[in-house]
């Protein structure tokens, strides 16, 4: 056994596969879809942070502001008063550090004592999502004048829900580009099929089972599909760290961080998955494609 | 070894619709380490004959068993053993273009899965009794009709298979290539292999008599059916 060397020297190439699947075309056009998968890839984790982030803020619905909150301790006395009030299950004014995070997308985050008077902020959670709001800024306006209730839960789980539709969206775009990768793979296993067919007949007919000739394309199929979704998704990089600079400040993170963190730990795992699933999508096709070929043999 | 019962063959026609039968009702048998002439004018379907026997063909009714395995019955995977221990000299040679005379050559064992130095050895020594050794890395387009053919033959017999076939393997050969092909099937011949040649040339079947099946419009011509090839 220990003269049993390589079975197949490497590179012997019985079906002539080299020239029958193409080695530019097919990687070409999985490079294109992988490019276009790490953008749905991108909008997908995107999505999702922009959905759980605006999801938390809804879940606030109702925010009251007191201009002038030392004054008479007017804060206080409004907090008193909503928390004594009929359907509210928390209320608790915001710390001047938190205030902060909340405007650092506006004012920036070096502005421990900001030029503007700030008002007192409440964050005000409801147990009945559907009181009576307009009762309560009544009743708060009398004791603190100036003060404001505002019910933004509404259009938070709105855009929310917004997110979660384009999150949807995504995915769904993913599912249809693996489908056309799939579609491309098999198209071009067929012409391989076609255009090696007598080269296929005859090593059949030598002895060869239709999984070592059905392994033969795929292994062929497999390393193009992967190379080319390399290429695709080494090519969307660039793209994507400029989409996340650019969307950083609505996620609520800090904008102008380094580059490379400005990409969500999430897409970093999630791109090397490209090219691991263009190889599983073209081994699966070509498996599939050249032995439902290959039962037309006898 | 190889046994037809009532055996029928007609090839897929327009539609997927069978088409008209090509052979019909053969029945015979082939002993193991027998040798047939298969003979008949062009037409008579001793390629059909032989594609049932290489397995590149089911019959379409009858019963067939090759190496004591009945056809009907077998897996494909057991299919693909069988066609490992069958070789076939074909008539169009249906060697691989792309590969070189040595790749060609060596195939049926890396199918099988054969070690490469004992393909090497092998492989080295096929070449070399069919006159090849100097061509090893040519291509079949750059080899004469002659040479393609011999290497052909190589093919089929390097894996020393138990039943060979061959379909007019002299057809490029002169008289002195053809004869030493006729030492090289009697030799096998004589170690167990069973062998079927199916030709038109009459002086090879007069210098080296062996019972023959005649074909004529696809069934055999009984009456000059020679009396052993009746059990089967």
């Amino acid at each position: 056994m220990a003269r049993r060397v390589s079975l197949r020297p490497a590179g012997f190439d019985e079906l002539g596969l080299r020239r029958a699947l193409a080695g530019r075309m097919l990687p070409f056009l999985v490079a294109a879809m992988a490019f276009l998968a790490a953008l749905g890839l991108a909008g997908w984790v995107g999505t999702a942070a922009l959905a759980h982030h605006w999801q938390m803020g809804a879940a606030a619905a109702l925010t009251v502001q007191v201009p002038r909150p030392t004054e008479d301790s007017r804060l206080d006395r409004v907090l008193a008063l909503i928390q004594a009030s009929p359907g509210i299950s928390e209320a608790r004014a915001l710390s001047p550090k938190e205030l902060a995070a909340l405007l650092a997308p506006w004012l920036g985050t070096d502005t421990d004592t900001p030029a503007l008077p700030l008002p007192g902020v409440i964050a005000v959670h409801l147990a009945d999502p559907g009181m009576d709001t307009d009762a309560l800024a009544r009743r708060l306006e009398a004791i603190a004048p100036g003060t404001l209730v505002e019910s933004h839960g509404v259009w938070v789980s709105r855009l929310a829900a917004l997110a979660r539709s384009l999150q949807a969206c995504a995915g769904v775009a993913l599912v249809v580009l693996a489908a056309i990768a799939a579609a491309v793979i098999a198209v071009a296993t067929r012409a391989g099929l076609a255009a090696r067919r007598e080269a296929i007949e005859i090593v059949h007919g030598l002895g060869a089972s239709d999984g070592y000739i059905a392994g033969r394309f795929a292994a062929r199929t497999t390393a193009l599909a992967a190379t080319g979704a390399l290429v695709g998704a080494v090519a969307a990089t660039p793209a994507l760290i400029v989409l996340a600079h650019l969307a950083a400040p609505f996620a609520g993170s800090a904008a102008g961080a380094d580059t490379f963190g400005t990409l969500p730990p999430g897409l970093w795992m999630l791109l090397p998955a490209l090219p691991l699933s263009a190889a599983a999508i073209g081994f699966v096709t070509a498996q599939a494609t050249v032995r439902r070929w290959l039962r037309r043999l006898p | 070894m190889v046994r037809f019962e009532s055996v029928g063959l007609s090839y897929a026609g327009a539609g997927g619709r069978a088409g008209p039968e090509v052979l019909h009702d053969l029945s015979f048998g082939v002993p193991p380490g027998a040798f047939r002439w298969l003979l008949g004018p062009s037409g008579a379907g001793k390629t059909s004959l032989l594609r049932l026997m290489y397995l590149a063909a089911r019959p379409s009714r009858g019963r067939l068993s090759l190496l004591d395995t009945d056809i009907e019955l077998a897996s494909r995977r057991a299919l693909v053993g069988l066609r490992r221990r069958i070789g076939v000299v074909f008539q169009d040679f249906r060697l691989l273009a792309h590969l070189s005379a040595y790749d060609n050559v060596a195939l049926p064992l890396r199918l099988a899965g054969r070690p490469e130095g004992q393909i090497r050895a092998d492989v080295g020594e096929m070449l070399r009794w069919t006159g090849l050794s100097r061509r090893v890395d040519a291509r079949p387009a750059e080899l004469s009709g002659g040479e393609q053919q011999r290497v052909a033959i190589a093919r089929a017999v390097i894996g020393r298979p138990a039943l060979l076939l061959a379909d007019e393997p002299t057809g490029n050969l002169d008289d002195v290539q053809a004869e030493r092909l006729m030492l090289l099937f009697g030799e096998m011949n004589r170690l167990g292999t069973t062998v079927v040649v199916a030709t038109h040339n009459d002086r090879l079947v007069a210098r080296h008599p062996a019972p023959a099946l005649r074909l004529d419009a696809g069934r055999l011509d009984a009456g000059r059916l020679d009396a052993d090839l009746l059990e089967p």
